[in-house]
């Protein structure tokens, strides 16, 4: 049923087949995605995160036109090839009915009738932090499927999306003007993940403030930047809208990235060359300073532990069967046991068994 | 809501050029709290960027509101679409303002219902359901 040749070859409504029966966690994709392992790890994984109306899904919209158009040599700036890109989009499930409206799509209709752009939506399905449980498989297919950038845009839940910067290579943390107050951006979880961050709608009041205070939240994360902000720009920083080069590490110094703010107008095109090249360089710095592949090897020593547990708990739910749980679980609810007693109690049984 | 748990997937979308989308933004509402995942395109899709989002996102229904008339030029040009992407299993629902006497010649088509204002998101999500009723996903 699931044509795997065909998904490698290009074939969009296998691929398309193959990512609903992925979503559903089912057997045949289970076999299709080991045949597919070996034909990932080639794309650049672009995440996309920041609060509700930021604008993420315009900008991804945008992002895609500029990946497909590429870029001819000018003024210093090098070419870019032109890309086929993939879009994954992921929006809330309702926690009562498991239903869910994905309206991603809404903002993406420029990039209708491109064979060499794919566009997914998906629901979350319960998942917290921003990306749904499938997310992962699905990119791995949009991957071998030969995609050569894939953006991920997470559920717009604000501060507890951390998944997609371990999904991701390179993560977009979208900003907005007016969307909340200095301490907002020194709240500790999206600001850390970013690799850039940037200050969309930046034609709105406010967006000279925002990147201000983006900048002075960095500059407590990162006391390297801050010495090398004051050095080479002076007290204010980079100009709104520049990219904020990386400057050469020092001999010794240590490979490091400072995540550069760039301002954006999504819905005008503006600033969007801008940041492709920041994702550019943001790529170059991973593969020039092997922090590629240990952000790789850190992501699938989490994904092998999370399928180790997933694969243990079902192991020990088949050995010690419904009834012994079911036991456990009245004596636990009738407060003769708490849970972590019950739980040991109950693995080492199992493992005796 | 196990895991593993196959959702229904419905694309509502709103081909032609008028722009009442309020229609199209209940039905959407109602099929998300009967626990289906709907695509929502919005306003003014052509017949091309809806068989290739349904192609896409592997949708099992595809649901057009039109509210412009142009009810007898679009949904043919949809359907062979759809059949042109090898989607001849979708099932295809028209809601909107539909006179009476075009509902037949939509039903010969292979539109699987038509839906005019006033029927209601019971019935609506019962017919989509069975629609798809004893297919395998």
């Amino acid at each position: 049923m699931l044509d795997v040749p065909a998904v490698l070859g290009g074939d969009r409504r296998a691929l398309a087949r193959l990512l609903t029966q992925i979503e559903n966690g089912t057997a045949a994709a289970e076999a299709a995605l080991a045949e597919l392992y070996p034909h990932t790890g080639q794309a650049h994984l672009i995440g996309v995160t920041g609060p509700p109306g930021s604008g993420k899904s315009s900008l991804v919209n945008q992002l895609a036109l500029c990946l497909r158009r590429g870029r001819a040599a000018q003024g210093g700036l090098p070419a870019r090839a032109p890309a086929s890109v993939a879009v994954v989009a992921v929006d809330p499930s309702s926690p009562f009915t498991g239903g869910a409206i994905l309206g991603d799509r809404i903002r993406m209709r420029d990039l209708a009738g491109d064979p060499s752009v794919f566009i997914r939506s998906m629901a979350s399905r319960g998942s917290l932090g921003g990306l749904a449980r499938a997310t992962g498989d699905v990119v791995k297919a949009l991957d071998a499927a030969g995609f050569d950038k894939i953006l991920i845009e997470t559920v717009g839940a604000g501060q507890s999306e951390v998944d997609i910067a371990r999904a991701a290579h390179t993560t977009l943390v979208v900003e907005a003007p007016g969307l909340g107050d200095d301490v907002q951006a020194i709240k500790a979880g999206l600001l850390e993940i970013a690799d850039i961050l940037v200050v969309n709608k930046s034609d709105l009041p406010g967006a000279a403030a925002a990147v201000r205070a983006l900048r002075a939240s960095l500059d407590l994360a990162h006391p390297a930047a801050r010495r090398w902000a004051t050095d080479s720009t002076g007290h204010h920083g980079p100009a709104l809208g520049s990219v904020v080069a990386r400057p050469e590490p020092e001999a010794g110094a240590g490979p490091w990235w400072v995540p550069p703010i760039v301002a954006t107008v999504a819905i005008e095109s503006q600033g969007l060359e801008t940041l492709l090249d920041a994702i550019d360089q943001h790529q170059a710095h991973l593969r020039a300073t092997g922090e590629l592949a240990r952000r790789e090897r850190e992501r699938l020593a989490h994904e092998l532990e999370s399928r180790l547990r997933d694969q243990l708990l079902a192991e020990l739910r088949d050995r010690l069967g419904p009834l012994a749980l079911d036991a456990a679980l009245n004596q636990v609810a009738a407060r003769e046991k708490d849970p972590g007693s019950a739980a040991r109690e109950l693995a080492a049984q199992a493992l005796r068994l | 809501m196990s895991e593993t748990e196959s959702k229904l997937r419905v694309l509502v979308a709103k081909p032609g050029l008028d722009g009442h989308d309020r229609g199209a933004k209940v039905i959407a509402r109602a099929l998300r709290d009967a626990g289906m995942e709907v695509i929502y395109t919005g306003l003014r899709q052509t017949p091309e960027m809806i068989a290739e989002a349904a192609l896409q996102e592997d949708v099992a229904v595809v649901g057009l509101s039109i509210l412009s008339g142009a009810h007898m030029a679009l949904v043919p040009r949809v359907l062979a679409l759809l059949r042109a992407n090898g989607l001849d299993d979708v099932r295809l629902f028209v809601g909107g303002i539909i006179p009476d006497e075009d509902v037949p010649a939509l039903k010969a088509m292979g539109v699987a219902g038509v839906f005019g204002p006033g029927a209601s998101t019971g019935d609506i999500i019962a017919a989509v359901r069975a629609s798809v009723a004893g297919q395998t996903s």
